[in-house]
């Protein structure tokens, strides 16, 4: 089955929704840039001795915060809301009636979503890196690692959301539910270098957190982090194949 | 009942493995939280031949919906067979989707879609694709092609939801409450198109819980109640079976002409074996009788002078049958109790 047209028809319906793509494309990039220009002591550089760069300004501990945040809002935000719409709309169940199966739409929409937030993630680095004068990553395959388990863990939270609300409304309502405290261990209220260490303790093992202090870590090259990279994969391998289990498409 | 028996006879009519439909005591219940499962569809048969227009036709909750998602292959079924063009939709789904065209009674598009988009991306889901181009023309969509689903009418909406159906080329389409919610004028239009694609070689199931769209376009017609056939034969055939009552109205220009007829009228009916019935209704007479009571009526009438402004004979419609063989007034709306109560649960 060519899923090429499915796929182009699907991106050109997905760019036309101006809340996804503002949230999931351009709303990392913009906290990021922008609250680096307003509030000045984001641009100070950072006191803590020992970096491998004097200059560095402060916000740069919250790039790898802000990469984490672009993972939770599409996959907590924008991705939900769209599967149980084509449930709630009847769009799977028009899709099962042609030889197309109705997983094709969901798959489509998984790339369609990855693409998305590596647009996002990189608008927010170059963004940080230009703008802002963020030095680049130490160890950035780490930071990739990081990223990519960060994915794989959200999506798959982001999927088991979708499999079981039954509206659009119910989706966007649990999404919500589980992005703000998201918001919090991944350190956009708190920044992880000062969050309490009971709080951190928390985030290590939730997996936007350890996705937070894993892309913070190689972003310094601190040691490898192994707990949380572990984290990460294990709450992918519970929750992607819980997700694909429990996923309703009817 | 005479009308249930004659469906049994046409049913046996035709040879298995010669019907591009073949459904045979279907059953499917729906379990209900807390209480005994319902029972949607309790025991159907019907068989549709090549190039008909076949009709499901039944009050709201009948269970018409169930039986065609059950053919095709979209639920389980919990007992029966069915056949889509020879093959088990129950057992292998992806084996009708080819051929078989579904127009949903629920199910939309994303808002943003175009009319245009939609159809081209639902015949690349097919080997073999209508013109999408052609499909637009043949039902009106050409000057929508731009429109974004979320912004289409009711009737625009309903007839991009066919033309989706026919995208594929399908040998069989199955079209769910094709005209509910459409103007009169938009209805009209939509019978036509129906004909039309069936003209074009197309077997089409056509579930409707719409009296006269039955009557009008079905070539055969099985008539559902509560998850049970009640009737099946082709839309004379059901009505013929009421009976030979024969009904005429005659309508006046005045009282005194009215009077006049009603005394000559009942008068004959004492001593016309043909005329059975005179009964006044509202400001018109209803005659009843055998074949021959216009004859009848006409030549009295005739013969005294009385002439009346107005004369239409009274056929049975697919309505009466319905009462007659349910006992019960066909309400259109006879699940509506039901759905009332779940909604409340
Ligand atoms: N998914 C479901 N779960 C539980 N009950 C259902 C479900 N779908 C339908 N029913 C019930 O089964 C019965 C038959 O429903 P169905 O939709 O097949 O009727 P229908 O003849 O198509 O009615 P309508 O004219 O309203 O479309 C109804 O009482 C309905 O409430
Ligand atoms: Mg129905």
């Amino acid at each position: 089955m060519n899923t090429g047209p499915l796929l182009t028809t699907e991106t050109k319906v997905w760019l036309r929704d101006p809340a996804a793509v503002f949230f999931a494309l351009v709303f990392p990039a913009l906290l990021l840039v922008g609250l680096g220009l307003v509030i000045p002591d984001f641009r100070n550089p950072m006191e803590d001795p020992g970096l491998p760069w004097d200059s560095a300004p402060n916000v740069t501990v919250w790039l790898p915060t802000m990469l984490a945040l672009a993972v939770a809002t599409i996959s907590l935000t924008t991705m939900p809301v769209q599967f149980a719409t084509f449930r709630e709309k009847g769009v799977l169940r028009r899709l099962a009636t042609t030889p197309m199966p109705p997983r094709n739409l969901i798959g489509a929409h998984l790339v369609i979503n990855v693409v998305a937030l590596l647009v996002a993630a990189s608008a927010a680095v170059v963004g940080g890196m230009t703008i802002l004068d963020v030095p680049f990553a130490v160890n950035p395959l780490v930071v990739l690692l990081c990223f990519v388990l960060a994915t794989t863990a959200m999506f798959s939270l982001g999927l088991l959301v979708a499999a079981r609300a039954d509206r659009a409304s119910a989706a966007s309502g649990i999404g919500m539910l589980i992005y703000f405290p998201s918001l919090l261990f991944s350190g956009v209220w708190v920044p992880i270098p000062v969050m309490p260490e009971w709080m951190a303790q928390i985030a290590k093992y939730t997996p936007i957190g350890a996705a937070s202090q894993g892309m913070l870590a190689g972003w310094f090259g601190d040691d490898f982090p192994l707990t949380q990279v572990l984290v990460m994969a294990a709450w992918t391998a519970v929750l992607f194949p819980l997700g694909v289990k429990l996923f309703r498409w009817t | 009942m005479a009308v249930t028996r004659s469906v049994a006879e046409s049913a046996t009519e035709s040879a298995p493995g010669t019907s591009v439909v073949d459904v045979r005591n279907l059953r499917k219940t729906y379990p209900v939280k807390g209480g005994p499962e319902k029972v949607a569809v309790a025991d159907v048969s019907f068989q549709v031949q090549r190039g008909e227009i076949f009709g499901i036709l039944g009050p709201n909750g009948a269970g018409k919906t169930t039986t065609v998602e059950c053919l095709a292959g979209l639920r389980r079924t919990d007992g029966g067979t069915v056949r889509l063009l020879g093959r088990d939709p129950q057992a292998d789904p992806a084996s009708v989707r080819e051929d078989v065209g579904v127009q949903l009674q629920e199910a939309a598009l994303h808002d943003r879609i175009t009319v245009g988009e939609a159809l081209d991306v639902f015949a690349s889901f097919y080997e073999r694709r209508a013109d999408p181009a052609e499909l637009m023309e043949l039902l009106d969509l050409t000057e929508h092609r731009k429109v974004q689903f979320g912004k289409l009418s009711g009737g625009q909406k309903q007839r991009l939801s066919i033309a989706l159906a026919l995208v594929g080329k399908p040998q069989v389409a199955i079209l769910d409450e094709l005209t509910t919610g459409l103007d009169p004028a938009a209805r009209r239009a939509t019978w036509d198109l129906v004909e039309r694609v069936r003209d074009s070689g197309v077997t089409i199931l056509l579930v409707t819980h719409f009296m006269d769209e039955a009557e009008r376009l079905c070539d055969r017609l099985v008539v559902i109640d509560r998850g049970t056939v009640v009737a099946q034969g082709t839309p004379t055939e059901l009505t013929d079976s009421l009976g030979g009552d024969r009904g005429v109205r005659l309508r006046f220009a005045d009282d005194a002409g009215r009077g006049r007829a009603l005394d000559l009228l009942t008068a004959l009916a004492t001593r016309d074996d043909d005329v059975t019935g005179v009964t006044p209704a509202g400001g018109e007479i209803e005659v009843t009788g055998t074949r021959k009571v216009l004859f009848a009526v006409v030549r009295e009438l005739a013969a005294a002078d009385v002439v009346p402004d107005d004369v239409r004979t009274v056929t049975h419609t697919l309505e009466d049958v319905f009462v007659h063989v349910t006992g019960r007034e066909y309400r259109a709306d006879d699940d509506a109790d039901d759905n009332e109560n779940e909604e409340a649960a």
